[in-house]
């Protein structure tokens, strides 16, 4: 299996969320819905705090409880990858996957009905482009690339620099790495 | 202190601000689902014993309940579907690691099985009816080649009951369970605890509409260790989330009194008027004293339907997130 990784350096990114735009305009995502979002996390006691931005989305986790949990095979896993895709012909809108995801990540498309969620642009990784909100992203504090490849982009980041998961105690080992 | 904020808003449908993807629909098809596996272990149950005459009832009369009950569940869990165009995708295929699909087959087995249960038994229970489906044109003669032959083979349609009946009850348990990203579901105890809870709710609705008195109290002694076993369960479930990790601690907090926003429905509502207190009435009318008559079942048939709601809600509220503050517009009123 290929798995694709997004690395973010949240020592970089400053949360003006041109990542959501980004994603809002390439995928057409309907007003009111998101498939990506920012985080601000503050963390210590006044006066010694510690903030740290996030941008959020799906984690393509190699062990997508998600995919695992959906009753049709709608959601299922692309091309041999990571990368975690909604067939919207076999999808009931049942809503399985939106309970299996701790992340939150998936959202129901409206008025269709169908679970919608990020697709890692897997239409422009095709092409060899990265994601859209990786494109735009105006600090460059986004990276996407193959996790396999030891020469790529991401795995020397990975590499040479410390990081976290998000949740990663709920063993569905995802695949967006953020570099703190 | 650690203070995560969504700065741009998410603010998907049903997910935020907290999750609320399945509400009274699928509230209500679990419990009559879980309902349904109890009215057909009881009929198949009777039978095998050896004594339906003293159970005229539930050997004769309720199978017929079974695909009635069902049947408005499965049109609440139609109505909580998005995408409803698309239900027949449930059968193209066979997900073996998703509840939700084994379910579905389960469901589909279930249906055939039923009507048998219904035609060994008609002939006893409706003989007006089943003598009336009889004469109808056309499709009489076949009718009653059926009943015919559902009776001759009732021992078999009876043991096959068995083994569907406990898999319909204890798959809609399962399917919460096997949700780890809710840590108030992930536990397996909800399947044998929803399988039980089904089944006291079956024997709720025999002692409700049951006529002879020996097969009501009959009833009542079994419905009474039922709600037992399930006091039991409930206790393991608490013992499960208490001995648990960080996640089932926060997800514990949501029902400790006084505190958590559902330690009111779940102990006043589900434990006690559910469970505590139609037990006790249960027993104190076994021992001989006077009968409410209809409190007892209709409190069992309450809690039986709240257990399968307030375990929804709690498990859609416990998560392993950590956004404690969304969008809180005092804190701008704090600015000015």
């Amino acid at each position: 299996m290929r798995t694709y990784a997004m690395v973010i350096d949240t020592r970089t990114c400053i949360g003006c969320g041109d990542c959501v735009v980004a994603c809002k305009s390439e995928n057409k995502v309907p007003v009111g819905l998101n498939r990506d979002w920012v985080v601000e996390a503050t963390s210590g006691r006044y006066p010694n705090l510690r903030t740290e931005f996030r941008s959020e989305r799906c984690n393509h986790c190699s062990h997508a409880t998600c995919v695992l949990l959906c009753p049709t095979g709608a959601s299922h896993q692309w091309n041999d990858s990571n990368i975690v895709l909604v067939d919207a012909d076999k999808c009931t809108g049942c809503k399985a996957c939106i309970a299996a995801c701790p992340y939150d990540a998936r959202l129901v498309m409206h008025p269709e009905g169908y679970i919608d969620k990020c697709t890692f642009c897997h239409h422009r990784v095709e092409k060899g482009l990265d994601p859209a909100c990786v494109s735009t992203c105006p600090t460059h504090c986004m990276h996407f690339g193959l996790l396999d490849d030891p020469g790529s982009d991401v795995s020397k980041l990975l590499l040479s620099r410390n990081y976290k998961t998000l949740m990663p105690e709920t063993g569905n080992k995802p695949n967006v790495f953020y570099l703190v | 202190m650690i203070e995560e904020v969504l700065s741009t808003a998410r603010s998907n449908a049903l997910v935020d601000p907290s999750l609320g993807i399945w509400t009274w629909e699928v509230a209500v098809y679990l419990f009559l689902g879980g309902l349904t596996a109890g009215i057909m272990l009881f009929v198949a149950l009777v039978h095998l014993q050896g004594s339906p005459q003293e159970r005229p009832f539930t050997a004769y009369r309720l199978a017929l309940w079974a695909p009635v009950v069902l049947s408005a569940g499965m049109t609440t869990l139609f109505l909580d579907l998005e995408h409803k165009l698309y239900v027949f995708r449930f059968y193209t295929t066979l997900q073996p690691a998703s509840p939700m699909s084994w379910g579905s087959w389960v469901l589909l087995l279930v249906y055939p099985l039923s009507v048998a249960q219904i035609a060994a038994t008609l002939r006893g229970g409706y003989p007006g009816f089943a003598a009336w489906l009889e004469r109808l044109p056309l499709f009489g003669r076949w009718l009653g080649a059926a009943f015919d032959v559902s009776q001759r083979y009732r021992r078999a349609i009876m043991l096959w009951s068995i083994p569907i009946a406990v898999s319909l009850g204890i798959y809609t348990g399962v399917l919460l369970s096997t949700f780890s990203a809710r840590p108030f579901w992930n536990t397996a105890i909800l399947g044998p605890l929803f399988l039980v809870s089904g089944v006291s709710a079956a024997a709720a609705l025999i002692i409700l509409f049951a006529r002879h008195k020996g097969e009501r109290h009959a009833f009542a002694k079994i419905d009474a260790g039922l709600l037992a076993v399930e006091l039991l369960l409930v206790g393991l479930l608490i013992v499960g989330l208490a001995s648990g990790a960080q996640a089932q601690l926060q997800a514990l907090q949501l029902i400790t009194y006084p505190d958590g926003p559902f330690a009111l429905i779940f102990w006043v509502l589900f434990v006690t008027v559910g469970l505590a207190v139609p037990l006790l009435l249960e027993l104190w009318e076994i021992r001989g004293g006077r009968s409410l008559v209809l409190l007892a079942p209709l409190l069992v048939l309450f809690g039986g339907y709240l257990l399968r709601q307030v375990t929804l809600d709690i498990g859609q509220a416990s998560t392993w997130s950590e956004y404690t503050v969304q969008y809180d517009p005092g804190l701008l009123e704090r600015l000015r």
